[in-house]
């Protein structure tokens, strides 16, 4: 669940804008460069931008606080494609759900766009790289990274909410978005595995292309 | 190891998590309302003379009109992962038929 319009000071909005334009700019490069050296690549790029359409598009109820958010779905692309591109996906679906639905919003289209589209992303990316040289088991790798990010957004959402209405009110804007968020999270990274399962048993060299995954690793899970 | 064994544990996951809903709403009454509307709501009880600094500029009927927007949304994400996933089958079986010619 997004910040809704205008429930940001001006000078918070204006803040998380001027932060998410800049790493749209850096998405935007990226994704020139990515597709400007292999088109072939953009059918991975749609599918991982549709996964964040159709899960963030799910609100879903939460049996934890009682309450309903929706999942991010950002797992995929941040593991193909890095936290910057990301942003790029994430910023066309808010802005969809912002001029269409009345949800999130445009002044605060900025700090939505960081939680759910670069922070998430960021450190789901950075799980992965770390957790891709050990010899933990792919999937669980990609299971932990999707949770990162679904859940991390959160958690980013909740302390950007804090951060313009005071730090001691985190734990409570922790609760009403980060704990409706644990059980979403974990069903949205089951999806994103089984997704990623049939990607890399389907088209695997979309994954080494994108350098997510080794040739060995492919052959591995697909044996 | 079972070949299919992700897709066992998503499955058992979404029947754990559609019966623990089915069951929460037979023991309480709540209305599962978004977690936006409570931070709001929040905001509001920590700071009741906060004023938002925008409103929506345009803003769906009612819940009828706003389902099928979000439907939409997923419809068009959906088509692409099953274009996706249809195409690359399909180009995978000829591949295969035509390599045993």
């Amino acid at each position: 669940m997004h910040i809704l319009e205008g429930m940001l000071p001006a000078q918070w909005a204006i803040f998380w804008w001027v932060v998410t334009a800049v790493i749209l700019v850096v998405g935007i490069y990226q994704l020139n460069k990515v597709v400007r050296k292999d088109r072939e690549i953009l059918p991975l790029l749609a599918i991982s931008g549709a996964f964040i359409f159709v899960l963030s598009s799910l609100k879903l109820p939460s049996a934890v606080t009682m309450s309903s958010s929706h999942p991010t779905g950002t797992g995929l692309a941040s593991v193909t494609f890095g936290p910057a591109i990301t942003t790029v996906l994430c910023a066309i679906v808010l802005l969809f759900q912002t001029l269409f639905l009345a949800h999130g919003g445009l002044t605060t289209l900025g700090a939505n766009c960081f939680a759910m589209g670069f922070f998430g992303p960021l450190l789901a990316w950075g799980i992965f790289k770390l957790l891709q040289k050990t010899s933990v088991n792919l999937y669980v790798t990609v299971f932990l990274a999707a949770l990162t990010a679904g859940f991390s957004s959160y958690v980013m959402t909740a302390f950007q909410l804090s951060l313009a209405h005071g730090m001691e009110n985190f734990a409570g804007f922790l609760a009403i978005f980060a704990l409706t968020q644990i059980p979403l999270a974990i069903l949205e990274s089951l999806i994103i595995v089984v997704a990623f399962k049939y990607i890399a048993k389907i088209k695997g060299d979309f994954l080494i292309k994108t350098k997510t995954i080794s040739e060995e690793q492919l052959e591995k899970i697909n044996a | 190891m079972s070949s299919f064994k992700v897709e066992y544990i998503l499955i058992a996951a979404l029947i754990i998590f559609a019966a623990v809903f089915v069951y929460q709403t037979m023991i309480n009454d709540s209305e599962f309302e978004g977690a936006d509307g409570a931070a709001s709501d929040f905001i509001y009880e920590i700071n009741p003379d906060y004023t938002p600094i925008a409103e929506p500029l345009w803003e769906p009927p009612g819940t009828e009109t706003e389902s099928l927007l979000f439907a939409i949304q997923g419809v068009i994400g959906a088509f692409i992962i099953g274009l996706f996933f249809g195409h690359y089958r399909a180009v995978n079986k000829f591949k295969k038929q035509n390599s045993k010619v």
